[in-house]
């Protein structure tokens, strides 16, 4: 039987009058892909295991835009941005947390201009944290001398420089971290990125998720690792169209750290 | 009658620098035509940026081989310059290796140009073989057909017969001092040129003093060619990456900017003191077309990125788009941007400096809709940019026009806007369940 988890609102501790450390964003994926919302409670596992002081918008968090933004909707864009700036500043959010890179790139860098100025984390910057101050353990345990590849998503990596985070933690949990031909800088994109995720790709020979999944799957992995809901999608369909789910899953750093510690 | 060279050799290079500077008008003239914007900020990370990646090549090595190669063309550019001021003052005024009582110094310059000329040599070898015979990918590419393909070449051709013209110059040079002729110094070293004087033995000083001549004439004629040549080239990447890397963006890639036409529409929206039935007044400005159709609506930063672009395809072979066979290509994208450009900058020439309508856009007419929504805004592109040029913002600016000026998105993006609008996810659910995955 799971722990049930404890995820306060940010409505529920306002009333009681208390602010927590941190705002977890969400995300739509987070809250809607099936697939997204288990790095969603895997992330709150560690936090609650962690006792940190956070918080969720619930049905207050609305999409951050940018899928809007990167299809040429900048209306719908700053419409949804200062919104959501709004409920941010209201609660007066000073602190924010999220697992998908999309979103952590729009508020960090996008919603300053418009008005909503907030330290914004990845959750592997998060989660790094954590360890680094000791209110977390990583043994590996189960993952120990696995072979993990780490894909590096865009909208952290080349966008934001977030290369390093996420493959101290993999190696933290005494696995085996293989690169990818692509990687960090030259990390090649899944094929979500710049709203292709919500529309069938253009005419080619080859879909773009196939041909990262062809390089995860050269490194030999028993796990690919991932750190954007998005790219967990997409690197999960092209295991699936290679057939090859049974022997390498796909995998966010968040469910490893959970797992690993059996949360 | 003596004076007939100097004087030859003053009109022919005033000439030159005079046609060289009304292309540079032309091409400041086309990029104004570009939307302002501030640049104005943050000064020494800009100097900073520039002299890492201009001057330092700090992104031409993130490649090895093109790297190194590109390095000793490009320093080999830079040193030789020094020659070039010798060359222009011995023509003006009849002087014949001006800078010789350098002395020793003398002699180490002269010997480093001959050693650059000839690494410059090896490596426009190597270079030409990349683009003919071993034919990279990304040199061979549908928009490297025709004129960018020749050009590319033609450049190559050019540097080579430079630098051989400048060691058979030297190498007369070395044998007219050997026979001690009237005229020619005894100066310079010559570790380059000496080796291949034996080509020149026997010959009598009337002949060498021919070969030298000519050789010298056809170097700086060949260099003040080369000049003019970068306006209608590929090559003026050599003059405008320094400005190029000093504007580039700063901050992080995946910031991309918020339109400011747009804010003040929302935040006229969400004013509730705003008077929703207010006609705007008679005079007030037409409204900002929101994002670029054409040339004109990009900002001029984008334009000079255009005419930095050397074409060298690195953004084309990272692009996922492009290496999966979709047409979307990075450099295509350059291309067309200063294509349309210069068709538009000929326009207005043509015009008595007034742009005519030529019914023609770089929308559809040089950058199709496929291309533009190929794009997954990863950057692979812009981190590959050796001088930072950055063909995402293009994209993205033409992705607005099309969205919002058109309402031309794809359908299935439609969907996932229409979704956002109406429930605050790219997908059909309700806000209301934005929690549920707690209780599941």
């Amino acid at each position: 039987m799971e722990n049930i988890l404890k995820v306060p609102t940010m409505a529920e501790l306002f009333a009681k009058g208390e602010q927590p450390e941190v705002l977890f964003w969400v995300g739509c994926a987070g809250s809607f892909d099936d697939r997204a919302k288990k790095i969603t409670k895997a992330f709150v596992k560690i936090l609650n295991k962690a006792n940190v002081s956070f918080a969720v918008l619930g049905t207050e968090e609305s999409c951050t835009g940018d899928p809007a933004k990167r299809a040429g909707n900048e209306f719908l864009f700053q419409m949804q941005a200062v919104t959501n700036i709004e409920v941010l500043n209201a609660y007066g959010i000073k602190k924010v947390v999220t697992a998908c890179p999309h979103c952590f790139n729009t508020i960090k860098n996008e919603y300053p201009g418009l008005g909503g100025n907030y330290e914004v984390v990845h959750h592997t910057q998060f989660l790094k944290q954590l360890l680094e101050e000791g209110r977390i353990s990583m043994q590996g345990g189960k993952l120990k001398g696995k072979k993990i590849t780490y894909h590096d998503p865009c909208y952290l990596g080349r966008a934001n420089d977030v290369y390093e985070a996420p493959r101290d933690l993999i190696k933290k949990l005494d696995a085996e971290l293989v690169e990818m031909k692509n990687c960090r800088k030259k990390g090649l994109c899944c094929g979500a990125g710049g709203a292709q995720m919500f529309k069938e790709p253009e005419k080619g020979h080859k879909d773009i998720n196939i041909e990262r999944t062809e390089q995860a799957l050269e490194t030999e992995p028993e796990i690919i690792a991932a750190a954007c809901p998005f790219c967990n999608t997409m690197m999960t369909d092209g295991v699936k169209n290679k057939e090859k789910e049974t022997a390498v899953q796909v995998m966010d750093i968040a469910e490893l750290i959970a797992n690993a510690e059996d949360l | 009658m003596q004076y007939i060279p100097n004087i030859l050799f003053a009109l022919v290079f005033i000439g030159a620098i005079a046609f060289f500077v009304k292309n540079v008008k032309r091409l400041a003239r086309n990029i104004k035509l570009g939307k302002s914007i501030d640049v104005a900020d943050n000064r020494p990370k800009r100097w900073n940026n520039m002299l890492r990646i201009a001057f330092g090549q700090t992104k031409m090595v993130v490649r090895p081989i093109p790297g190194l190669l590109h390095t000793i063309v490009y320093v080999g550019f830079i040193i030789i310059n020094i020659e070039v001021l010798e060359i222009v003052i011995d023509g003006l005024f009849g002087t014949h290796r001006v800078f010789a009582p350098l002395g020793n110094l003398y002699d180490i310059l002269i010997a480093s140009f001959e050693v650059l000329a000839f690494l410059v040599i090896f490596a426009v070898a190597v270079f030409w073989i990349r683009r003919n015979i071993i034919k990279l990918k990304r040199f061979v590419k549908p928009e490297m057909k025709g004129w960018p393909k020749k050009d590319g070449n033609l450049i190559l051709y050019i540097e080579m017969v430079l630098m051989l013209l400048f060691l058979t110059m030297n190498a007369a040079d070395f044998k007219l001092q050997q026979l001690g002729a009237e005229h020619y110094v005894q100066a310079g070293s010559f570790p380059i040129s000496g080796h291949i004087a034996f080509f020149l033995d026997g010959m009598g000083i009337p002949t060498l003093i021919t070969i030298e001549r000519t050789a010298w004439w056809l170097h700086i004629l060949g260099i003040l060619f080369f000049l003019n040549y970068l306006y209608y080239s590929k090559h003026l990447h050599i003059l405008l990456a320094f400005p190029n890397t000093y504007f580039g963006k700063l901050g992080p890639k995946g910031s991309f900017k918020n339109n400011d036409a747009v804010t003040k529409e929302v935040k006229l929206m969400m004013d509730p003191s705003a008077d929703p039935f207010a006609a705007p007044p008679e005079d007030a400005p037409v409204p900002e077309k929101f994002g670029a159709s054409d040339v004109k609506d990009l900002s001029w930063l984008q334009l000079l990125n255009a005419y930095t672009c050397t074409e060298c395809g690195r953004c084309t072979s990272e692009c996922p788009a492009n290496l999966t066979g979709k047409k979307l290509s990075p450099r295509k994208i350059m291309m067309d941007t200063r294509d349309r450009l210069e068709e538009v900058g000929k326009n207005i020439e043509a015009n008595k400096s007034q742009f005519v309508d030529d019914g023609k856009q770089l929308l559809d007419d040089y950058i199709t809709r496929e291309e533009l929504w190929a794009c997954t805004s990863c950057n692979a592109c812009v981190e590959a940019c050796p001088v930072s040029i950055d063909p995402l913002s293009i994209i993205m600016d033409m992705r607005q026009f099309l969205v919002m000026e058109q309402s031309a998105a794809p359908s299935e993006l439609n969907n996932m806007m229409g979704n956002i609008e109406n429930n605050g996810a790219p997908w059909p659910f309700n806000q209301m369940d934005r929690l549920n995955w707690s209780q599941e």
